[in-house]
C-alpha cells in the first residue's frame, strides 16, 4: 500500500514516559536502532504528573534503610501478592537508577550533607523518597528526555543526523502490533497531527504505555490511559495478570467538579497532613487492620512525635498503604461524617507553617489555589478517592521484561506482578526506571539471539489499515464521546473502589453491550488532527481493559489491596497463591483462568517474622516455611547464614 | 445551575480557517478547557485541542484567550464577566496544524542543539555532592513545563519568521541558564553558547515571557539578564574563578529577584 509510511528499526518503544524513555536509553547504548512512540508530544507523557517522588533504599536520611527493608516494605503493601522477584529487582536496583539519573543532569532536594533528599511515604519505614519539591515526575521525565537528546546529539557528531539510531515519532498512535509465526514483526499506527499511516518492522516491540484510568470516570490520569498496551498485548496473544487490582489513589480533589480526581500527593501527608471528618475527628486511628498494627501509632501524641523521632515512636494511620486508607474515607463519607462535597478534610495548614508548605508543597498550593480557591495554608483540602493506578498488566519475565509473545516486552504500569494487589507511593517512579532499563536491555539482547527476522505480512498491515479506518465508514452510529461517558459511569458505578457480585456480573453484562455499541460508533469526517476518530479507535482498548477488571474481580472472592468485595469481606491465605490472567479471543472477548503465584523463596521469607508471615500465608505454605527454616539454621550451625550474604 | 455562555473558537488550519461561534453551558468552577471539552462532545466533535494533565503540569493546552496567551486548564471561567465573549484562537507564532493545534517542533529542533549537561569526570554515580542552596538556582528553571508560551510571546520571533534561524528563544535561555548554573555541569562555555549559537544578543529584556510564564519563573532576571553579561567578567576574574573551583557557585546574584516584574 502506497500510502503507508515504512520504517525498519531494532527496537520499537511505544510510550515515552518513565518506563518508555528509560528502555530506549538503553536499547540505544546497546548499539540498537530505536524508535520512541509518543502518544502526545515528547516530554507530556503521565510521569509528568507524579509529585511525591522515587523510592530508593539509598539511606541518605536514615541510614538503617537498605535493600531488605525496602523489599519487605513493598510485598506488605501488595499483601504478598508481588511477583518476589521483580520486588527483589525493584528494592535492590531502584539507588543506582536513580544516582544514574544524575549524570544525566537531575537536580533532586538534598540533604545537608548535599546528598539526595528523602522523603516519608505511605507503607515505607524509613524517609525513602528522593524528590524534587512536590514535581519530581516533571524532574523525572525532563531528565530523560534531555538524555535521548544527548545520545541524538552524539550520533549528530558521528553521523550528522540526530535521528540515525534514535528517533521520537511524536503524537503518534500505534492501533495494532504484527506477529508472524507467533513472534513480533512490526507495528501499525499512525500521526494524529495528519492522520497519515506508520508501519513499523521491527523484531522487538517494548510496551510502556502505561495505564488504564480513562476507562473509569474519577481518575487522577490524562486522556492518554486508555489501555493501548494492556490491549495491544491481549490481542498479540500475551497475558494479563492482576486486573482486579486497581489502586483508588486516597487523594483526589472532589471540588470543583471539573477537577474532580485529580491528584493531591500523598506528600501532603508525609510531609505532616492529617485526614479529618465532619466532627474534626482523626478518624484513621479506626482503620488500622490487624496486620498492620504493630508498626502503626495508637495515639495522635505518638503519630505526631514520630516526624521528628522515628526510631521512637511509630508512624501515623495516615501514611498505611493507599488502598486502606482509601477505603477508610470511603467509609466515613458512606456513615454521613463526610465533607459538604462528598469528600474529607485533608488539613496541613493548622500543622505546618505557610512557608513550610509552600517550600515542600508548591504546585499543591498552586493547584489549590488556582482551581477552587483554596488556600491550604489557611484552611483543609477536600478529598476523596480517585482511580489512579492499575496494579495489573502483561505478565513479564522479572529479569529481562520479556513477555510470552517473543519480541514483546512489557515495562512500567503496563506490566504486571512488581506491585501485587497494592503499589506504594513512590515505588512507581522507581519501578519504571529499573524495568525499563531491563525491558531495553531485554530486547536488545533478543534482537542479538535472533537468527531472522520475522517479515510482516501484508495481509495484517491491510487489516489493520482498514480496521483503523473503520469509524469513517459508518453512519448513525452513536458519538464516541458519549459512548466514552457511558463506559466510564458503569466502571465507576460497577466495578470501583467497593465491589460486590451482582455488580460485577451486571458491569459485564453493560459491557457486553457496549461492545456492540463501540462497533458502531462513527467518526467527524477528515483524517487530520482529528480527536473524535482517535477517541473511536482508543474506545476499544479501553472496553477490553474494562472487561479485563470487571471479569477478574468477579472471579477472586475475597478482599485484599486494590481489590475490595462486600461480599467477601477478608483476604483469603488460598486466593493468595492464585493469579488470575486474562487472555482474548480473536473476536476480543476476554477471558479469565487461574494460575499459582510464583513462590518465594526461603531466603526471602525469612526477611519476615514468623507471626508475620503467618497473617499471609496458607498452613500448608507455613509448614514448609518452619520445615526449610529448621534444615536451613542446622546447616547454618556449620556455616554462614543465607540471610546474612544477602545482608552485604 | 449553569449559565450560557458565548465563544468564539478558531477552526481551520495554516491557509485557511475562521473565528467560529459557541453558544455554550458553562457550570461553577469550570475552566477554558472544560468548555472546549463540552464542545467536542456535543457541538464539534472533530475540534483539534491538545491537552493532558488538565492541571498545569504538563503544559500541552496553551493557546490565546482573549488575545493572552495561557493555559486553557488554569483559565478559570470565573475570571470573565458573564456576558463577556471568550475568544480561543492557537498560538500565533507557529504554524497552525488544525484548530487550535499548532506545530510547536521549532522548540524541539532548538532544543536539539542546545549541548546537553556535560557530567564531572571523576564523579561516581551515587558520588555527587551539592548543597540545597546551589541546585535552587537550577532548579527554578527546572519547573519549567514547556507550554511555549514564553517562545509565543516573545516578539523576536512573535511576527519575525525570519529571525527563527538565529533565535532559540526563552525556553532555551533559561535552560543555558540551567546549565551554566548547575553545579556540576563540565562546561565552561554556557554564557558564550548562549551568544554565540542561541541568539541571546537579540533579547531586549521586554519581560514579555516572565509575564506569561504559568510557572512564575523569573525568566528575565534570574536566567537571561545574567547570561547576557558580558562574557569577561567572569572569564578573567580570579577571585571568581578560584571560588568557582572551591564552592562550585557560579557568580550569580545572591538571592534571585522577588515577586513578578512588569
Amino acid at each position: 500500500m502506497t500510502d503507508i509510511e515504512r520504517h525498519s528499526y531494532d527496537v520499537v518503544v511505544i510510550g515515552a514516559g518513565g518506563a518508555g524513555l528509560r528502555a530506549a536509553i538503553e536499547a540505544r547504548l546497546a548499539g540498537k536502532k530505536t524508535a520512541i512512540i509518543c502518544k502526545s508530544l515528547f516530554g507530556k507523557a503521565h510521569t509528568v504528573m507524579a509529585e511525591g517522588g522515587a523510592a530508593a533504599a539509598m539511606g541518605n536520611v536514615n541510614p538503617n534503610d537498605n535493600w531488605q527493608v525496602h523489599f519487605r516494605d513493598t510485598m506488605r503493601g501488595g499483601k504478598f501478592m508481588n511477583h518476589w522477584r521483580m520486588a527483589e529487582l525493584h528494592a535492590k536496583e531502584a539507588p543506582e537508577r536513580i544516582w544514574e539519573l544524575e549524570t544525566y543532569g537531575a537536580l533532586f532536594d538534598r540533604t545537608p550533607e548535599g546528598k539526595i533528599s528523602q522523603r516519608n511515604f505511605g507503607g515505607h519505614e524509613y524517609p525513602r523518597l528522593a524528590h524534587v519539591g512536590d514535581r519530581t515526575g516533571l524532574e523525572l521525565i525532563r531528565t530523560l528526555q534531555q538524555k535521548i537528546v544527548s545520545l541524538q546529539q552524539e550520533d549528530y557528531a558521528a553521523t550528522g543526523d540526530y535521528e540515525a539510531n534514535i528517533r521520537v515519532f511524536a503524537e503518534t498512535t500505534i492501533t495494532e502490533l504484527l506477529t508472524t509465526g507467533g513472534s513480533i514483526s512490526g507495528c501499525f499506527g499512525y500521526y494524529r497531527e495528519s492522520g497519515d499511516f506508520l508501519l513499523f518492522e521491527t523484531p522487538t516491540v517494548v510496551l510502556a504505555t502505561g495505564g488504564i484510568g480513562k476507562s473509569f470516570k474519577v481518575t487522577s490520569n490524562s486522556w492518554e490511559y486508555t489501555g493501548d498496551g494492556h490491549a495491544l498485548a491481549l490481542r498479540a496473544g500475551a497475558k494479563l495478570l492482576n486486573m482486579e487490582f486497581v489502586q483508588f489513589h486516597p487523594t483526589g480533589m472532589v471540588w470543583p467538579p471539573s477537577v474532580k480526581g485529580i491528584l493531591v500527593t500523598e506528600s501532603v501527608r508525609g510531609d505532616g497532613g492529617v485526614l479529618r471528618n465532619a466532627d474534626g475527628k482523626r478518624f484513621m486511628f479506626d482503620y488500622v487492620p490487624d496486620v498492620f498494627r504493630k508498626q502503626y501509632a495508637e495515639t495522635e501524641e505518638e503519630g505526631d512525635r514520630w516526624y521528628t523521632d522515628p526510631d521512637n515512636n511509630r508512624r501515623p494511620p495516615e501514611l498505611l498503604p493507599r488502598d486502606e486508607v482509601a477505603r477508610a474515607i470511603n467509609a466515613e463519607v458512606k456513615a454521613g461524617r463526610g465533607s459538604p462535597r462528598g469528600g474529607v478534610f485533608l488539613d496541613i495548614a493548622s500543622r505546618r507553617s505557610a512557608e513550610f508548605i509552600h517550600k515542600r508543597l508548591p504546585s499543591m498550593y498552586h493547584q489549590f489555589k488556582e482551581l477552587a480557591d483554596v488556600d491550604i495554608t489557611k484552611e483543609p483540602m477536600e478529598v476523596g478517592p480517585t482511580c489512579h493506578y492499575v496494579m495489573g498488566g502483561v505478565e513479564v519475565d522479572p529479569d529481562t521484561g520479556a513477555a510470552s509473545v517473543p519480541g514483546l516486552f512489557a515495562a512500567g504500569e503496563v506490566s504486571g506482578g512488581m506491585h501485587g494487589s497494592n503499589r506504594l507511593g513512590g515505588n512507581s517512579l522507581s519501578d519504571l526506571l529499573v524495568f525499563g532499563k531491563r525491558a531495553g536491555e531485554g530486547a536488545a539482547s533478543y534482537v542479538d539471539g535472533l537468527p531472522a527476522r520475522p517479515a510482516v505480512a501484508e495481509a495484517d498491515v491491510t487489516a489493520a489499515r482498514k480496521t483503523a479506518l473503520a469509524p469513517f465508514d459508518r453512519t448513525g452510529g452513536p458519538s464516541p464521546y458519549e459512548v466514552h461517558a457511558e463506559l466510564q459511569q458503569t466502571l465507576n458505578d460497577l466495578v470501583g473502589i467497593i465491589r460486590k457480585e451482582s455488580e460485577l456480573s451486571a458491569a459485564v453484562d453493560r459491557i457486553a453491550e457496549l461492545r456492540k455499541r463501540i462497533e458502531t460508533v462513527a467518526a467527524p469526517s477528515g483524517r487530520r488532527y482529528n480527536p473524535g476518530w482517535h477517541l473511536c479507535l482508543d474506545l476499544r482498548n479501553m472496553l477490553m481493559v474494562g472487561e479485563c477488571v470487571a471479569r477478574a474481580a468477579l472471579e477472586r472472592q475475597e478482599s485484599r489491596g486494590g481489590h475490595t468485595r462486600d461480599d467477601y469481606p477478608d483476604m483469603s491465605a488460598e486466593w493468595r497463591q492464585v493469579n488470575l490472567v486474562c487472555t482474548a479471543n480473536d473476536t476480543g472477548e476476554v477471558t479469565v483462568a487461574r494460575q499459582p503465584l510464583p513462590e518465594m523463596p526461603l531466603r526471602l521469607q525469612q526477611l519476615f517474622d514468623r507471626a508475620e508471615l503467618a497473617k499471609y500465608l496458607t498452613e500448608d505454605e507455613l509448614a514448609g516455611f518452619d520445615a526449610a527454616a529448621k534444615s536451613t539454621s542446622d546447616s547454618a550451625d556449620a556455616s554462614t547464614p543465607a540471610t546474612k550474604e544477602e545482608e552485604k | 445551575m449553569g449559565t450560557q455562555r458565548h465563544f468564539r473558537v478558531w477552526r481551520g488550519d495554516d491557509d485557511n480557517g475562521e473565528l467560529v461561534d459557541f453558544d455554550v453551558e458553562v457550570n461553577e468552577g469550570e475552566v477554558v478547557l472544560d468548555i472546549i471539552h463540552r464542545l467536542q462532545a456535543t457541538q464539534a466533535p472533530d475540534l483539534a485541542v491538545r491537552w493532558n494533565c488538565k492541571a498545569g503540569k504538563c503544559g500541552s493546552c496553551s493557546a490565546e484567550i482573549n488575545g493572552m496567551p495561557k493555559l486553557m486548564c488554569m483559565t478559570r471561567m470565573n475570571t470573565f464577566a458573564e456576558d463577556e465573549t471568550v475568544t480561543v484562537t492557537p498560538l500565533r507564532t507557529f504554524p497552525v496544524i488544525r484548530d487550535l493545534v499548532t506545530d510547536v517542533s521549532f522548540n524541539y529542533r532548538k532544543a536539539q542543539q542546545m549541548p546537553a549537561f556535560d557530567p564531572p569526570e571523576g564523579v561516581a554515580p551515587g558520588e555527587y555532592r551539592m548543597q540545597q542552596v546551589d541546585v535552587e538556582r537550577s532548579q527554578e528553571f527546572r519547573k519549567c513545563i514547556e507550554c511555549f508560551l514564553c517562545q509565543n510571546t516573545c516578539h523576536v520571533v512573535r511576527d519575525h519568521e525570519e529571525n527563527k534561524t538565529a533565535f532559540s528563544g526563552p525556553r532555551l535561555f533559561i535552560r543555558a541558564a540551567e546549565l551554566d548554573m548547575h553545579p556540576l555541569d563540565a562546561r565552561e562555555d554556557r554564557k558564550e553558547l548562549a551568544q554565540a549559537e542561541q541568539g541571546i544578543g537579540y533579547c531586549n529584556i521586554t519581560k514579555c515571557c516572565t509575564e506569561v510564564c504559568p510557572e512564575g519563573i523569573h525568566i528575565t532576571d534570574n536566567a537571561i539578564i545574567p547570561m547576557k553579561e558580558r562574557v569577561v567578567d567572569r572569564r578573567y576574574d580570579p577571585i571568581f574563578w578560584l571560588g568557582r573551583k572551591i564552592f562550585r557557585r557560579p557568580g550569580m546574584p545572591e538571592k534571585p529577584a522577588e515577586g513578578r516584574r512588569g
